[in-house]
């Protein structure tokens, strides 16, 4: 049976995002990341990585410093100290009392740590057989780092402790859907009242493995261009594949409830969500279950395809990909002339398990400018991802946003749509 | 290596593992974990660090000899004298 729609949901059911927490290519903070989206300013340089060589990827710059020692920096993860700097960011962004200096500070034992990643532990693991070769393989050369840093639980785990949470905490391994994956487990505790305050987005330290631009490579999506800048170019006729990138982003979730009784600023709320599964292809798409998981997401919000102003695609400049999910997209949403697209990864490359709530946030500031956040690199749009209303080159004002439709899928067919709404 | 020697290689393991700490005051004499943040871990990386660097394999009943600067230099000395620092 499908879940009410959001909008007859009592307040305590309804999940509102509260702060946001991000590190993007192009942005450490969602100001600067926003304004980066805007002045069409990409995130992608040249970069270098054992074996695979000279490539390009999106590297973030973000201070890891700002909320972690040295010492913790040296025994985690990358993964790990994305989502630390993105948590404490967005705690503070949510004006929340984590210092417990006020009468209503946070209890932390109520406090829910759920962050998608795509993989986890392949770069602990590359790390560690590199240096072994150097010991010709003797295994009591083996870190005893290595099984804390490549447990799946290893990014959320390391929020938990250098947050002082002690709520529940696991990651959500959902390949490029885990974004929004990520958020959608958090406002399933909530509902389901295992937490009072949920920590939940997703985190990448993709660009720190060889075995993904490999992998890529020698599947023949592995983007190449003289600029970096143009390299990440979905929806383009020239288009040759993703450009990976690191990042982080984690949203503060709360009941309408608790954000109304603390008086905190809402950046919007969750008006529904939906995840299915193709069940045909390791890596292929299928436009059908996608455009179903659209269309279910749309039920559970109570909202037509032209109610829904902003669509944030999932396209990663994959020749079949993009063109598969135009398609599916076409189908919903054939009949709405007001329903724009847009697409960040071609700023920021393709952010992996952070993609989905990197994307969200970045149109996030819609609701108040009125902007839809362009599609760069479209050079010469191919005919089959025509969207008539896609935005390209430039942002553009389509007046007010009260609706976000966020698109996110991954390998092995999982499928994820979060649609926000205006509160 | 003579037995400063010994000791700066020591201290130079130990600001890698511990690089928040000041070292500058280290007590010889004095427990490390009376003095710095280091848990079982840490020491797991002090042990692994003069394996990887000087190629001593230290048995796991004598990690103990490890507690203090003092007792890691007597315990390093006839396990590196021989050896010439880079």
């Amino acid at each position: 049976m499908a879940s009410q729609p959001n909008s007859i949901q009592p307040d305590d059911q309804r999940i509102v995002i509260s702060g946001v927490g991000l590190a993007a290519p192009n942005g450490n903070n969602l100001a600067e990341y926003r304004a980066a989206l805007l002045a069409g300013k990409s995130g992608v340089t040249k970069y270098e990585i054992r074996y695979v060589g000279e490539t390009l990827a999106g590297v973030c710059t973000f201070d890891a410093l700002r909320y972690q020692s040295k010492k913790d920096l040296r025994r985690g993860t990358r993964a790990g100290s994305v989502g630390i700097y993105c948590a404490n960011e967005a705690i503070r962004d949510a004006g929340l009392d984590w210092a417990a200096t006020s009468k209503a500070p946070v209890n932390k034992a109520r406090v829910g740590i759920y962050l998608g990643v795509t993989e986890h532990g392949n770069v602990e693991t590359e790390n560690e057989i590199y240096l072994l070769k150097g010991y010709d393989y003797d295994t009591s050369y083996w870190s005893h780092h290595h099984n804390p840093r490549t447990v799946a639980n290893n990014p959320a785990g390391e929020v938990a402790l250098n947050a002082g949470v002690t709520g529940p905490h696991y990651t959500i391994g959902a390949a490029c859907a885990a974004g929004n994956a990520g958020l959608i487990q958090g406002a399933q505790m909530l509902r389901l009242g295992d937490c009072d305050l949920a920590l939940a987005g997703g985190v990448s330290e993709s660009i720190h493995t060889f075995g993904i631009f490999a992998s890529f490579k020698s599947q023949g999506a592995l983007a190449s261009h003289d600029d970096p800048t143009k390299a990440s170019r979905p929806f383009d006729k020239d288009r040759n594949g993703i450009v990976v990138a690191e990042g982080g982003c984690v949203f503060v979730l709360e009941r309408l409830t608790d954000a109304r009784a603390r008086g905190a600023r809402v950046y919007g709320e969750l008006a529904g969500y939906a995840i299915n599964t193709d069940a045909t292809d390791f890596v292929l798409p299928n436009p059908d279950r996608q455009a179903e998981c659209v269309e279910l997401a749309l039920a559970r919000a109570g909202l037509r395809p032209d109610q829904i102003d902003i669509v944030s695609t999932h396209a990663t400049g994959t020749g079949q990909g993009d063109a598969q999910e135009c398609d599916a997209l076409r189908r919903v949403f054939a009949g709405s002339q007001k329903t724009y697209f847009n697409n960040t990864k071609s700023f920021i490359g393709h952010a992996m398990g952070a993609a989905g709530a990197l994307e969200l946030a970045g149109n996030l500031p819609a609701f108040d400018d009125g902007v839809c956040h362009a599609t760069i690199n479209v050079d010469e749009l191919d005919p089959e991802c025509a969207l008539t209303t896609l935005v390209t080159r430039e942002p553009r004002h389509i007046g007010r946003v009260d609706t976000i439709l966020n698109n996110s899928f991954g390998m092995l067919g999982i499928n994820s749509v979060v649609i926000i709404k205006r509160l | 290596m003579t037995n400063a020697e010994i000791r700066e290689e020591v201290l130079e393991i130990l600001s890698d593992i511990a690089p928040d700490e000041d070292l500058s005051n280290l007590e010889d004499a004095t427990p490390f974990r009376e003095q710095l943040e280091l848990d079982s871990m840490d020491f797991l990386d002090i042990v692994m660090e003069l394996r990887k660097r000087h190629r001593i394999q230290i048995p796991e009943e004598e990690y103990k000899q490890l507690a203090s600067m003092a007792s890691t230099v007597a315990y390093l000395e006839p396990r590196m004298k021989e050896l010439v620092r880079k």
